[in-house]
């Protein structure tokens, strides 16, 4: 008897596709994952949609609306195991930039009419709405480490995926430290690896866009990066990006913010001065 | 009343499929009068030119980069581009060839996974590229090759392909390694056989007969096939400069889509933008392999049919790999990275030709490099409105049809645009002025 092939469903919510794509960008290994999966829902690669429930549930994208966070919940009921791919999924993503600022006020700078659109006044992670199995960081996910994890659920093992920071494998890289060679501030020592450290190897600081690495101390990172001579509004900006609601960046993002002595409305994205 | 004056039918396609970002499609039919037609989209907002506000210059690229992950360099470098604009650089030339090869990478990758992954299974009846493999094995993996090429350069010159890294005001953060770019000519001369031979391939397709009176825009170049500059051409005005946008075309916010739609002034006309508007208007700048391609496969000016941009986006790889193995071959590095410059406060426009068509920004920046206002205009929110009147002109051939083939040849017809509906999140003027 041949073993039935695990079904797997790709599926979005708020998000830019990016990480979804990874998988049709894995160009050597999608025509055999193919073989070995059953690719029953994903709608950006395929017409037939075939209802759950699925074995593996890939998940792309933050909750921003009521409907969508319905969506989820169904999707969680119909899934053996829900893995969210990428920073949208696993921290709400650049969007959440929202949760800090006036979610009115984004509206009427974006929308003529906001009445026509429902959105939340926050974007969050998968995992404030339902049980996530596991989750796969980065914006965008490495295409690597999607694929460990699809044959390690296949294989029915938990995804072997780095928990060290991005430093360690910059250093591997042979990549020459741009914070004390350049005086450049830097993410990489709170930064969870698994892109392979390619901004410092690019002559610039690590935007920290795979999110905190595991227990990070991110207040001594800001202390002490650049012998603490940094701006504190510069720190906390880079901490304001991909993964600007991960609590380890947010909380020490906020507290740098208030060091600098600006008000919750000037935050960036409050900015009253629109068109 | 009689009852069939009363009878309404509705046509919906829940989700768009084989497209990027979240779309709907509902029409509403009353008898045989069609009622509503609407291209929903749903992607949920996600407030980009809000949240750019407050943020340093430097941090932009990387942000809009994230409106879309088939096609970040569009964004980053029209963002970057206007931002050099506002601060006066002008970058140095063996800079701005690099540039323009980066942006070959990307129409190669973003155009291949169109023609392959997302757009031919609908003229050989499969769901997907992956039932399609199996009917055409080599044509696929020659797809797929292809595609690992243009993200191949986008990973030497950006880092890695969704999202790179590498784009920085004045110039790149790091200039590639000469030997890098080197390895990559027998990938380009590998790339621009095939996709002459892929080209071919598609030329047997089947296309619906649909035409429609278009108009036609793009950026247009007197010297060469525009994409990263140009004045804004036409086919139904003369052209003007980019600066000038504004005053031509605006945004409507509809009910109906997170997304705004674009119109043009002082008709409210629709237009086209995309790989289909470029080759009309800018044949005579095709390098001469992609121009023969276009002769040999059925794509030359005049051509007004919307399905057969397949075949405009193969031509455009053919170009795009002709161009970029030009620059290869002709490689000279930059003697810097970056041009520096002193911050200063302004206001600058960009537009470029994204895989999908135009893309406009404006940013106006403070003194300290921050950003005060944010404007993007994706291509899709321009073709948004046009998709809706190609629709409208399609279903009465439909009527007669049942639902499912009709949501069928509805959504084929959608999806020769390359709808990226991701890009769902605009800056509208709250008050529009009409002239």
């Amino acid at each position: 008897m041949t073993k039935r092939k695990p079904k797997v469903a790709v599926v979005k919510f708020a998000s830019c596709d990016g990480c979804q794509l990874t998988l049709l960008d894995a160009e050597d290994e999608l025509l055999l994952l193919a073989e070995s999966l059953h690719i029953a829902h994903f709608a950006e690669a395929s017409s037939r949609l075939e209802p759950g429930p699925y074995d593996v549930t890939l998940v792309e994208g933050s909750i921003t609306t009521h409907e969508d966070r319905e969506r989820l919940l169904r999707l969680r009921g119909e899934s053996r195991y829900l893995v969210t791919i990428g920073a949208c999924a696993t921290a709400g993503g650049v969007q959440a930039l929202r949760n800090f600022a006036d979610h009115d006020d984004f509206l009427r700078a974006v929308y003529a009419h906001p009445e026509y659109i429902h959105s939340l006044a926050t974007s969050t992670p998968i995992a404030d709405h339902v049980k996530v199995d596991f989750e796969l960081r980065g914006c965008p996910i490495d295409k690597h480490q999607l694929i460990e994890v699809i044959l390690s659920l296949i294989a029915g093992h938990r995804p072997r995926t780095s928990s060290e920071c991005v430093c360690q494998p910059c250093k591997r890289r042979g990549t020459v430290c741009v914070v004390v060679a350049q005086g450049k501030a830097c993410l990489g020592p709170v930064t969870q690896a698994g892109c392979g450290s390619i901004c410092p190897a690019y002559d610039r600081g690590c935007y920290g866009c795979f999110g905190p690495s595991r227990d990070p101390n991110v207040r001594a990172w800001s202390d002490g990066i650049l012998d603490g001579k940094s701006d504190p509004g510069h720190l906390a900006n880079l901490l304001s990006n991909f993964n600007v609601a991960a609590p380890a960046f947010a909380q020490e993002s906020q507290r740098l913010w208030q060091i600098t002595g600006r008000i919750p409305e000037q935050l960036p994205g409050k900015v009253t001065d629109g068109r | 009343m009689s009852e069939s004056e009363t009878t309404t039918r509705a046509i919906q396609v829940p989700i768009l499929t084989r497209v990027e970002g979240e779309g709907a499609l509902h029409v509403r039919l009353r008898g045989n009068e069609i009622e509503q037609v609407q291209l929903k989209i749903y992607e949920p907002p996600r407030f980009f030119e809000a949240l750019l506000r407050g943020k340093p210059m430097d941090d932009v690229a990387d942000i809009t980069s994230r409106i879309c992950g088939i096609c970040p360099i569009a964004y980053q470098m029209t963002s970057v581009q206007a931002l050099e604009s506002i601060q006066g650089i002008a970058i140095d030339p063996e800079v701005a060839r690099l540039r323009r090869l980066m942006y070959c990478g990307e129409w190669i990758e973003s155009h291949v996974l169109h023609i392959h992954l997302l757009h031919a299974p609908d003229f050989f009846d499969c769901d997907s590229a992956i039932e399609l493999a199996k009917r055409f094995p080599n044509e696929v993996k020659r797809g797929l090759k292809l595609k690992q090429i243009g993200n191949r350069l986008l990973e030497i010159l950006g880092g890695r392909a969704i999202h790179p890294v590498n784009l920085a005001i004045g110039g790149y953060y790091r200039l590639p390694r000469h030997e890098e770019l080197a390895a990559l000519v027998a990938d380009f001369e590998w790339g621009l056989q095939n996709s002459v031979d892929a080209a071919k391939w598609l030329k047997g397709l089947t296309f619906p007969e649909f035409e429609a009176p278009y108009e036609f825009v793009a950026l247009s170049c007197p010297d060469r096939y525009a994409i990263e500059t140009g004045e804004i051409a036409s086919s139904g005005h003369t052209s003007i400069a980019v600066e000038d946008y504004e005053k031509f075309f605006y945004e409507v916010h509809v009910p109906h889509s997170t997304a705004l739609q674009a119109r043009k002034k002082p008709h409210d006309s629709t237009y086209f933008v995309g790989p289909l508007a470029r080759i009309q208007l800018n044949y005579h700048t095709l390098t001469p392999i992609a121009k023969q391609t276009a002769e040999a496969i059925g794509i030359a000016p005049p051509c007004r049919n919307p399905h057969k941009s397949i075949l405009a986006r193969a031509v455009e790889t053919v170009f795009a790999f002709e161009e970029g193995l030009a620059i290869l071959k002709s490689l000279t590095m930059p003697s810097r990275s970056r041009v520096p410059y002193e911050v200063r406060a302004g206001e600058g426009v960009s537009a470029t030709e994204a895989p999908r068509g135009l893309i406009f920004h404006r940013y106006r920046v403070d003194g300290q490099g921050k950003v005060e206002f944010a404007k993007i205009v994706p291509p899709t929110s321009q073709n948004q409105a046009q998709i809706e009147a190609d629709l409208r002109q399609l279903l009465p051939q439909l009527i007669a049809c049942d639902d499912a083939k009709i949501a069928l040849d509805c959504e084929r017809l959608i999806r020769t645009y390359d709808p990226c509906i991701s890009c769902s999140t605009h800056f509208l003027n709250l008050h529009i002025e009409r002239v």
